[in-house]
């Protein structure tokens, strides 16, 4: 089983409400995020392309900051998720450094922070609060090894791609282009 | 084409828009360690070649600073930890793949070896030490026996210590800046010289410090070589790299690096001791701190630049 999500560029309006639904959901302190809209405006004017891409952390298969810390509070867990037990890091940035997406961040109370796929309520069987929250319903999520799953049958008809992935890590958001 | 990226509702503190984690503990932190480094090499080697005498500095007096630089590179690192009160966690894992991890570890190896290295010699820098116990007298004077072992486990530390600084950088694929296996000899051989010249500094032989001065200008120049080896590499490799070298190619960092580092750092102080060789009097202190200047922007410059670099997309 690997969690992984799709995110329908050609839908998403940019209206962060999944941003809002997470900050919400997991009680991210004021001024933080752990997911955020980029907007890629590219071409001349008058021919523009606005691309809009929710981010997040991509729960990369081969995952550098899991590698890089020095004391085990990043690690994989079931389905791929990668997350951080708090009370086992140290705080000493070196995921932070790791992450081509910089998708961590230092919680003002010290230890690292990220999205976690919403564990919490995908083991009460329930959806991440940003898949949930989406008004466009651009966002898929599922068991990308599941050829049933919403996020399959989402990239199944569809072109798409990952960030960076020269970087090597493997990201498991997938864009629909 | 123009790209434009916005980032709508995000600005996280020290991440955007570029990363700014590590502020002046690591580098700080690298410098030590390194300085550490290159006094700890140097005592092990000369004493293995049987040079105590005539390299009483080196082998005796300077590695005394050794501890103290770990124990004030610990701290520095302690400093830069966001959720301090779990330090000990790094202690209670082993991992392999993470440089951070198995630094921590080394330093902890490393830094009692060289505070008994320090105590061995102590009764000889202050005649009427007493060590009141019997019991550390007696291992202390085990440990005097064994200085010869010592001496290779230093060696070989230190080289492991010296590359660690560069690795611990180096490691992190996600910045370009870093991302090259030179970091690891070029950290190693700028502590070898920032060792040294802390050696030099503090010798009052004049044999002894032309036979440093020699070994340091060496050292000058494989650095020299090896600083062009990576802007050679990058200026080869991917657009994140090349963007990289830029930083320090008309970018913002290249006046500190160019005039601080490589020209005040490395060429000035070597072409100072050469002078100094051939006979001119030059005060030995100048090319020292110069070159230990040198060596401190040059981790401040490498710990700040990479993390501006990226990957685009
Ligand atoms: S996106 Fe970053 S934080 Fe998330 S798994 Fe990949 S490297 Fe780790
Ligand atoms: S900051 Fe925390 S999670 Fe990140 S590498 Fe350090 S100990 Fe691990």
């Amino acid at each position: 089983m690997r969690y992984a999500m799709a995110i329908d560029t050609k839908k998403c309006v940019g209206c962060s409400d999944c941003v809002v639904a997470c900050q919400t959901e997991n009680n991210v302190p004021h001024g933080y995020c752990r997911d955020w809209i980029v907007e890629n405006v590219s071409g001349a004017y008058p021919i523009v392309e606005i691309e809009l891409r929710s981010e997040r952390c991509n729960h990369c298969e081969n995952a550098p900051c899991v590698r890089c810390c020095p004391t085990g509070a990043s690690h994989t867990v079931e389905g791929g998720i990668v997350m951080v037990t708090h009370d086992e890091c140290i705080g000493c940035g070196a995921c932070i450094q790791s992450c081509p997406y910089d998708a961590r961040y230092s919680h003002p109370d010290g230890y690292v922070d990220k999205c976690t796929f919403c564990q919490h309520r995908l083991e009460k069987g329930q959806n991440t609060a940003c898949v949930d929250v989406c008004p466009t319903k651009c966002l898929h999520f599922g068991d990308i090894e599941d050829p049933y799953s919403d996020v399959s049958l989402a990239l199944k008809n569809r072109s798409w791609k990952v960030l960076a992935p020269e970087a090597g890590t493997k990201p498991q958001l997938y864009f629909l282009t | 084409m123009k790209e434009e990226l916005f980032i709508s509702g995000r600005d996280i503190p020290n991440i955007d828009p570029f990363l700014n984690i590590w502020h002046w503990q690591i580098p700080l932190y690298l410098y030590l360690g390194g300085i550490a480094a290159g006094i700890m090499f140097f005592a092990g080697l000369f004493t293995i070649m049987g040079k105590e005498k005539e390299m009483a500095t080196t082998v005796k007096w300077a590695p005394f600073l050794v501890p103290i630089a770990l124990v004030l590179g610990l701290f520095a690192l302690f400093l830069d930890l966001k959720h301090e009160m779990y330090f000990w966690r790094l202690y209670t894992t082993v991992r392999m793949g993470s440089p951070m991890s198995w630094g921590a570890w080394t330093l902890m190896l490393v830094t009692p070896l060289s505070m008994i290295w320090s105590a061995t010699y102590l009764k000889e820098a202050v005649p009427n030490w007493n060590w009141k116990f019997k019991l550390i007298e007696q291992t202390i004077g085990f440990f005097t026996k064994k200085r010869r072992e010592m001496a290779w486990a230093m060696m070989f530390l230190a080289v492991v210590l010296g590359v660690y600084t560069g690795i611990l950088l180096s490691a992190f694929n996600a910045r370009p800046l870093w991302n090259t296996s030179i970091l690891g000899p070029l950290f190693l051989v700028s502590g070898l010289s920032t060792g040294l010249a802390t050696i030099i500094w503090m010798s009052k032989n004049k044999t002894e410090r032309r036979i440093m001065s020699q070994i340091d200008i060496v050292l000058i120049a494989v650095e020299l070589f090896l600083i062009v080896h990576l802007f050679m590499g990058f200026l080869s490799a991917t657009a994140v790299q090349v963007e990289a070298a830029e930083l320090f190619l008309g970018g913002q960092f290249t006046v500190t690096f160019w005039v601080f580092v490589v020209i005040l750092g490395l060429a000035f102080p070597a072409v100072l001791e050469i002078l100094e060789l051939r006979g001119f009097h030059i005060p030995i202190w100048i090319p020292a701190l110069l070159i230990l200047f040198g060596g401190l922007v040059f981790r401040f410059v490498m710990v700040e630049a990479g993390q501006i670099t990226r990957y685009l997309y």
